[in-house]
């Protein structure tokens, strides 16, 4: 993980499934008739309401055409009304068959693994044999090449390479070791070769994978609290509509008849919010599941809603916003000494230099000078790097070429380090980086200025956070100078140096105080306690147990950047809530244009300059309307899947743009779809 | 509409800005206790029952104060009202009311709502008016005042249960905007000619004879109340319309002067209290925008005149004058029917239901949004706030947060109180007008056939229910099933909606003031006074437009078609 391509979103993009997969549109549909339930389609009010209207239509239809009175208008509006509940459970039922197949796949890796139980932990060669869904918290269990781990544990003795594809997708097996944080061990992956003693610490039932099978299945989905606030507002709604057509039944009857039940029951449902109703859940699980396509594992939804909100994001210095290793980033040269001169040295002093370091000395002299190392010469000796002379370098037939710690090398060469390069030197130290010397029999040269060098394209991404209202924090354990000169470069809001865990938790409770959302990534135990406190707390799946236990999500590519993009998922999911919601409220009033002239138009032919639409009759009206409705929800399916698109620009700017395509567009696009319904109908002589 | 007309509009409106700008500051001064000058007067009433003013009361013990005194209230009203026979000050020895009256009259000027089931002049003592009606006047108004500033503090304040005092709140809006301000304005009033007087009514011999009597009594100062606190319950029976309420047009614009000046104020005393004077010009952008949107619906309606009468070659320069304060003009009488509905003042001077149809649509409809454009004195406020929540909540979900009011983060809680507020409107108004409209003891109320006789009634629930108290007219109110109906109307519109949106401070303020960032809604801009605005239409409005095309709408059609009924 520490070579991470360039951080550009497109070399993130979510492997999305077509909408239009057939065997899993055809499942959906199946699903979508189980669902029709009453019982269970309570949950969802305004769906309810739908249904329940349905089923009095229906009857009074049935019960219409037993007595001989006219059928084929109400059985219109009885077929579309339920057609509107089965679109509204098919929506849900796609959402959730894209996380199916994922499930069952996990399902056949947790298989019935065996599992050798041992019973003291200084013999490995007296276990007995157990089923995994047998083992206890505590037990230990020896896993050797070849075997399945058996469940979540900690490795308590030995190192081995584990496949963990199962879980990751990532085929390349991985070192897992005890101590330090790699000793965490994932039920249903492979160990690959050598051998572990594990002690177990998930129940059976309770494992990462058995947590992962249920959150993709969404057999636990619980409404998270946005859902439930947005579900009351539509039930309100749905209430407010039902007394404003109840009333009708007295209001139309003060001059002249009462509409019929099905023409109430087609104003009703066309007026209460179907739209968004319909489509709620899915949006709900289409987000949790880009979440999982993004290869990371949330355990609530909760968890994802909070990441839109998020306010400050703690982010690690190494591996996040640096590489992580110091690289060569300018030559010094000392006065009087040019500068290819001592990049020429600085190449052969570091041509037995194996280190990340050493290299990326060779690499910044290619492409900045040009030097091109050349290949050992015979009779040269490597001069290794020790601890006592924190020096390294090469001995040639024309003179002995040295790097290393300044002071190290003026004091094996006996010399002193000229003023103007002791600057240079003090320079580079102050601003966080690191000064190499390099020497020649016995002359300084220059310095060589390493750097941890920050990621190319950070910078900008640190700038869109920003203009989403997120302030950005670099954790660091270097000195302040150093944090500080990385911090104004990667153009981060603020740092933590010297960073330990306890001043991490209370970074993380004051930002909570001052009424802020923290999120954080991390993996090693010390982390846990900073992971369980802030609001989004994204662990990596290489981490320890504890780290894992105690973060609300999981990354199964364990690459620390992503959180940026799960707060842009967290976002994006509330951002479809809302455009849905204001899409579907906005249709009531080119709902009532088409539905209210038709009704009363028996009583106040008069009302018909009010049919802006020129439907060509009421029954046709009305019926467009129904169908209108019905189809809406099936139209915006794909969208409410996929997500409305997100742009980091400000509040300000996002609510405009999206008032003005879902708010605008939401009362212009049912005049124009009931028209062409109503065109259709009057076409094919239906109506 | 002519020129002149709109200046006259726009004159006015200017003075209610200019004015509510340093009123909003000065209450806002008064609700944290900064203003004291007339300490000793407040220290005697606390301390005469036993109260200590900086004792911070939670939700639940705040709204029970304010349900208590009010309960008193009604109780006192009601057996002064029936008893008021045997009691001092009633030159024209008027007898107690009818049980029904009673309840009625006790609850409408309990609820700040001032429906008049009676005829102030042919029915009421002096002692009922001054002690009764005028009392309440000022309780009522107060009661809605200091709702309004608990629920500002709840956005002000983070982590607390404390949403102030409310015999406090009461005392000191009460002794330093309400009364100061009355006395101002009824001085002005008595100095163009209303009369302040307890002499009996005066008798006079017209020209041709006739001997007359002429209602007096100490009108001036009760008319400043009623339409300062939004109350609009006439001395007079016709109200604004009678030449004693309403002498000069001077004294008419100071009438729609006084029923805004407070409500609008009070959105100013929002922003101060929450810090940001911004958020509450916001919403006083908003009220603005429809009292001049409905000023000019109904302007233009009425000046265009009757298609009827236009078609027989009458002159058409004048519009629609019946029922019209002829000596003013249009335009005032546009104006004043814009403030008044959409104040919740209830306060006429003019006959609605003489109006055009659209002209009469006008305020039944300012009065189905709710009553809060700008409201009544403090309901408006507290209304304007439920709808700017709801406003956020959809829309805010589009900024891609947890929607957020003033840092104050809007969940289930408060989505839930928020609709219960919102439901008891059309609940109400629809319900009551349904069964009005079948039932025969109620039919038997309304004169008018067809869609106008929908109006009537469906006028009269809206005005009851929102607190108005002003009469499309024709329906007659006086008997036990419009007096039951309407009563409980008028409760239910103010108590239960009060109640939720008392919760509702309790719950925000116990969350934290989340600080605002560039990824937070902005709520002070134009972007969401337009949300706003538009969420008031679809949230407030949208439920009434079956009922509306059935009335108003209807008969504008079938009167453009020349069919009448």
């Amino acid at each position: 993980m520490d070579t991470m391509m360039p951080m550009g979103k497109a070399a993130r993009r979510v492997r999305g499934v077509a909408f239009t997969d057939r065997a899993l549109l055809g499942r959906a549909a199946l699903n979508a008739l189980l669902k029709l339930n009453p019982a269970k389609l309570v949950r969802n009010p305004v769906i309810f309401v739908t249904e329940v209207v349905a089923i009095l239509v229906t009857l009074l239809t049935g019960l219409g055409a037993a007595r001989g009175q006219g059928f084929a208008f109400q059985a219109g509006i009885a077929a579309w009304l339920w057609l509107t509940v089965v679109f509204a459970t098919f929506a849900e039922a796609v959402a959730e068959g894209r996380g199916r197949a994922q499930a069952e796949s996990l399902r056949r890796a947790r298989g019935d693994a065996r599992a050798k139980l041992l019973l003291r932990l200084d013999d490995r060669t007296l276990w007995q044999p157990r089923g995994a869904t047998e083992l206890k918290v505590g037990d230990l269990v020896l896993v050797e090449a070849g075997d399945i781990i058996p469940s979540d544990g900690e490795i308590v003795e030995g190192i081995a390479s584990v496949n963990e594809a199962a879980v990751t997708g990532e085929s390349a097996p991985v070192i897992r070791e005890s101590g330090g944080d790699r000793s965490a061990v994932t039920g249903g992956t492979l160990v690959v070769s050598d051998w572990l003693v594990v002690r177990i610490t998930a129940a059976p039932g309770s494992t990462f994978l058995d947590r992962m099978i249920t959150l993709i299945e969404g057999a636990a989905r619980q409404k998270t609290p946005n859902e439930v606030a947005l579900d009351i507002l539509l039930a309100g709604m749905t209430i407010i509509f039902l007394i404003a057509v109840a009333s009708l039944v007295g209001l139309a009857s003060w001059n002249g008849r009462p509409p019929s039940v099905p023409v109430l029951a087609a104003l009703l449902v066309t007026l209460i919010p179907t739209t968004i109703g319909g489509l709620l859940s899915a949006i709900g699980i289409a987000g949790m599941d880009r979440l999982v396509r993004f290869n990371v594992l949330a355990t609530s939804g909760r968890a994802v809603e909070a990441a839109g909100d998020v306010d400050v994001l703690l982010l690690d210095k190494t591996g996040t916003i640096t590489f992580g290793n110091r690289q060569a980033a300018g030559f010094v040269p000392a006065p009087g000494i040019a500068e290819r001169e001592l990049a020429e040295a600085a190449v052969l002093a570091s041509l037995g230099d194996e280190t990340p370091e050493g290299r990326s000395i060779l690499t910044f002299a290619r492409e900045r000078h040009g030097v091109v190392a050349p290949a050992l010469p015979a009779g040269a000796k490597v001069v290794p790097f020790t601890a006592q002379t924190r020096l390294s370098g090469l001995d040639l037939m024309d003179g002995q070429y040295r790097k290393g710690a300044v002071d190290s090398l003026a004091r094996s060469l006996g010399i002193a380090i000229p003023p103007a390069l002791a600057e240079a030197v003090e320079r580079i130290a102050r601003q966080g980086g690191t000064p190499l010397a390099v020497g020649r029999d016995g002359v300084v040269l220059g310095a060589i200025e390493l750097k941890d060098i920050v990621k190319p394209g950070i910078r900008e991404r640190f700038a869109e956070l920003r203009r989403m209202g997120i302030r950005t924090v670099m954790v660091t354990g270097d000195n302040r100078l150093t944090a500080a000169a990385i911090a104004a470069e990667a153009g981060v809001d603020d740092f933590l140096a010297e960073a330990t865990p306890e001043q991490k938790l209370g970074y993380i409770r004051k930002a909570q105080g001052e009424g802020r959302l923290v999120a954080m990534a991390g993996d090693g135990t010390n982390d846990a306690p900073a992971l369980a406190q802030a609001d989004v707390g994204l662990a990596m799946q290489t981490g320890t147990q504890a780290a894992r236990e105690a973060g609300n999500m999981v990354d199964l590519d364990s690459d620390p950047t992503k959180l940026i993009e799960v707060v842009e998922i967290g976002k994006q999911l509330l951002i479809t809530r809302g455009a849905l919601t204001t899409f579907s409220i906005a249709n009531d009033v080119a709902k009532y244009f088409a539905i209210l002239p038709a009704i009363f138009v028996v009583s106040y032919p008069e009302l018909g300059v009010f049919n802006v639409m020129r439907l060509a009759s009421p029954e046709s009206a009305i019926l467009s309307a129904v169908i209108f409705n019905a189809l809406i929800i099936v139209a915006l399916v794909p969208l409410a899947l996929r997500g409305v698109a997100y742009a980091p620009v400000g509040a300000a700017a996002l609510l405009r743009r999206n008032l003005l395509i879902y708010g605008l567009g939401g009362i212009v696009v049912p005049f124009v779809g009931i028209k062409l319904i109503d065109l259709l109908l009057t076409l094919f002589g239906m109506a | 509409m002519t020129l002149i007309g709109w200046a006259q509009i726009a004159l006015v409106l200017a003075c209610v800005v200019a004015a509510a700008i340093p009123l909003g500051r000065y209450m806002a001064a008064v609700a944290a206790g900064h203003v004291t000058f007339l300490a000793p007067v407040e220290r005697a009433f606390y301390a005469a029952a036993g109260i200590d003013p900086r004792q911070g009361q939670g939700w639940r013990g705040y709204t029970l104060a304010m349900l208590a005194t009010n309960a008193a209230g009604f109780l006192l009203l009601y057996a002064l009202l029936r008893g008021q026979g045997g009691l001092p000050l009633n030159p024209q020895g008027f007898d107690g009311l009818t049980p029904w009256l009673a309840f009625n009259t006790a609850v409408s000027f309990v609820t700040n709502t001032n429906w008049q089931a009676y005829g102030g002049e042919a029915a009421l003592s002096y002692l009922s008016q001054m002690a009764g009606l005028t009392v309440q006047n000022f309780l009522s108004a107060a009661t809605g005042m200091a709702l309004a500033l608990a629920v500002s503090r709840a956005f002000a304040r983070g982590g607390v249960k404390d949403l102030g005092n409310f015999w406090a709140d009461l005392v000191r809006v009460t002794l330093y905007v309400l009364i100061p301000l009355s006395l101002l304005v009824g001085l002005a009033f008595v100095a163009m000619g209303m009369p302040q007087t307890l002499a009996p009514y005066a008798e006079a011999t017209t020209l041709e004879g006739v001997r007359q009597v002429v209602p007096l009594g100490p009108a001036a100062f009760q008319i400043a109340i009623k339409h300062l606190g939004t109350n609009g319950g006439g001395f007079f029976n016709v109200n604004a319309a009678h030449p004693f309420e309403g002498p000069t047009a001077l004294a008419t614009a100071l009438q729609i002067w006084s029923q805004q000046v407070i409500p609008f104020g009070l959105a100013l005393t929002f922003g101060a209290i929450v810090g940001d004077i911004r958020q509450g010009r916001a919403l006083l952008l908003v009220m603005l925008a429809y009292v001049l949107a409905g000023t000019w619906a109904v302007y233009a309606s009425e000046t265009g005149g009757n298609p009827l009468h236009l078609a027989l070659g009458i002159d058409a320069v004048q519009g629609n004058m019946e029922g019209k304060e002829l000596r003013f003009g249009q335009a005032l009488v546009a104006l004043f029917t814009a403030t008044t509905t959409g104040a919740s003042c209830g306060a006429v001077n003019a006959m609605f239901d003489s109006f055009t149809p659209l002209g009469g649509l006008v305020p039944l409809f300012l009065i189905q949004l709710g009553e809060v454009l700008p409201g009544g004195v403090g309901s408006g406020l507290y209304g304007m706030l439920v709808f700017a929540l709801l406003a956020v909540f959809v829309a805010g979900l589009m900024v891609g947060r947890t929607p957020e009011y003033l840092g104050k983060k809007v969940q289930a809680r408060e989505v839930k109180l928020a609709m219960l507020a919102v439901l008891v409107l059309p609940a109400v108004i629809l319900g009551f007008t349904a069964v009005a409209l079948v039932l025969p003891a109620a039919v038997a109320s309304i004169p008018a056939a067809g869609p106008h006789g929908l109006s009537e009634m469906l006028y009269a629930y809206s005005s009851a229910a929102g607190n108005n108290g002003s009469a499309f007219g024709g329906v007659t109110a006086d008997t036990p099933w419009m007096n039951v109906t309407l009563g409980i109307a008028m409760m239910l519109g103010r108590f239960a909606y009060a109640v939720p949106v008392m919760a509702i401070a309790g719950s925000l303020a116990a969350k934290p003031r989340a600080v605002g960032s560039a990824g937070s809604f902005p709520t002070h801009g134009p972007l969401f006074a337009g949300l706003l605005a538009g969420v008031i239409l679809i949230l407030g409005g949208l439920q009434f437009m079956p009922a509306l095309a059935l009335g108003p709408l209807a008969e504008h059609v079938s009167l453009l078609a020349g069919k009448t009924f």
